[in-house]
């Protein structure tokens, strides 16, 4: 890829050191017209992901990742844009594949895509108060009530959160690499009973 | 001497066959059970391999999968029951006529299984009663008609109603003969 004409064509892109492909931060405001540009200029046809990243420490906390593949020049280009007030432009109208992946980002991390043709949820459903996979949010869950109003009644059953005692993700106190995902045991078990 | 003999003799009954009709009942119930398939995850897989040649449910009366509820007598919920398909799950089951009978195949419908998170419903006996819990991750086809033998051995013996508990609650429902 051209990494010279994109950067000059626009300023505030900036590239960034990366181990697999060039990778690129882009402005909120032009995340749009770089993703055309590189479709149109540069090749880059197929969006291969699209994804919503949380820095909690960071300002602004969330971002979106994209991944770009040129299907002629068989390479990969990867944008980086942070959110603004919690908000991205859309890029489901240059690459259609965006649709659902926005839906997701919108869903997980409550990201908003403005201009998004759709913008419901996609996994969790449309009166959820949470978004799961925040950082603060625990991975036993939150309790909720169940989605349809006349099954809960019924059953007597709500969204509760889920045991993790003997979970795949449940550290025990030892040395874990900070990047492996882990959940410390938030709820009930066999000997704890629930609060 | 004769052996003792406890066949039929259309001799001895003028081919009269004397039995309670609750037997009869549940005899051909347990021979005819139509299930639903409520495949949610892999487990299904193993589910449409039972329904295959190899292992072949039909040699139990069960090879005909209703994917309507109204015409199915026994729900086999074989997969990952998330919060938001409980409430499908449920309407299924509440669609379909009785008799009904529920299997939980695998360790995910029983228990939630390793999905121990915010979305994952932790057993599907929260929403529905149970009568078959079937281990295994997924379970090996045996396994499956070992509970549906399980569950043909319940259906025979069961009374003039059906009683099944659920949170507490006896639910009855009479068996008209």
């Amino acid at each position: 890829m051209d990494a010279a004409a994109l950067t000059q064509k626009f300023s505030r892109t900036q590239s960034l050191k990366s181990i697999d492909m060039p990778t690129f931060t882009v402005a909120n405001d032009e995340l749009a017209e770089v993703v055309r540009y590189l479709r149109d200029n540069q090749g880059f046809d197929l969006l291969a992901d699209l994804c919503g990243v949380d820095w909690p420490n960071r300002s602004p906390r969330f971002g979106v990742v994209l991944h770009l593949l040129s299907t002629t020049n068989k390479e990969y280009v990867r944008l980086h844009a942070a959110c603004d007030n919690d908000a991205v432009p859309s890029v489901t109208s240059i690459h259609p594949g965006a649709n659902w992946h926005e839906r997701e980002a919108y869903d997980m991390f409550g990201i908003t895509f403005t201009g998004h043709p759709d913008p419901r949820r996609i996994l969790m459903w449309e009166s959820y108060p949470y978004h799961p996979l925040r950082k603060e949010f625990p991975l036993a869950g939150i309790e909720v009530p169940l989605p349809a109003a006349d099954v809960a009644e019924v059953t007597g059953q709500k969204v509760e959160a889920a045991p993790m005692m003997g979970g795949p993700f449940v550290s025990h106190g030892g040395h874990m690499s900070g990047a492996e995902p882990q959940a410390l045991d938030q709820s009930w078990n066999e000997e704890k009973p629930k609060a | 001497m004769v052996k003792s003999d406890f066949s039929y003799n259309s001799k001895i009954e003028g081919e009269v066959i004397v039995t309670r009709a609750d037997a009869v009942v549940n005899w051909v119930r347990s021979h005819s059970v139509w299930p639903m398939p409520m495949g949610l995850a892999c487990c299904a897989i193993e589910l449409m391999a039972a329904g295959g040649s190899r292992f072949d449910i039909s040699r139990f009366g069960m090879e005909v999968m209703r994917f309507s509820p109204r015409q199915a007598d026994c729900m086999i919920v074989s997969g990952t029951v998330t919060y938001k398909m409980a409430e499908v799950v449920r309407r299924i089951y509440d669609q379909m006529a009785e008799p009904k009978w529920v299997v939980a195949m695998g360790a995910c419908a029983s228990t939630g299984g390793m999905y121990r998170s915010y979305a994952t419903l932790q057993g599907v006996d929260n929403i529905v009663p149970v009568d078959i819990y079937i281990s295994g991750c997924p379970p090996r086809p045996e396994a499956l008609l070992d509970g549906m033998m399980l569950l043909q051995e319940k259906i025979r013996n069961e009374g003039g109603s059906l009683k099944r508990t659920f949170r507490g609650r006896t639910v009855e429902t009479k068996i008209v003969s």
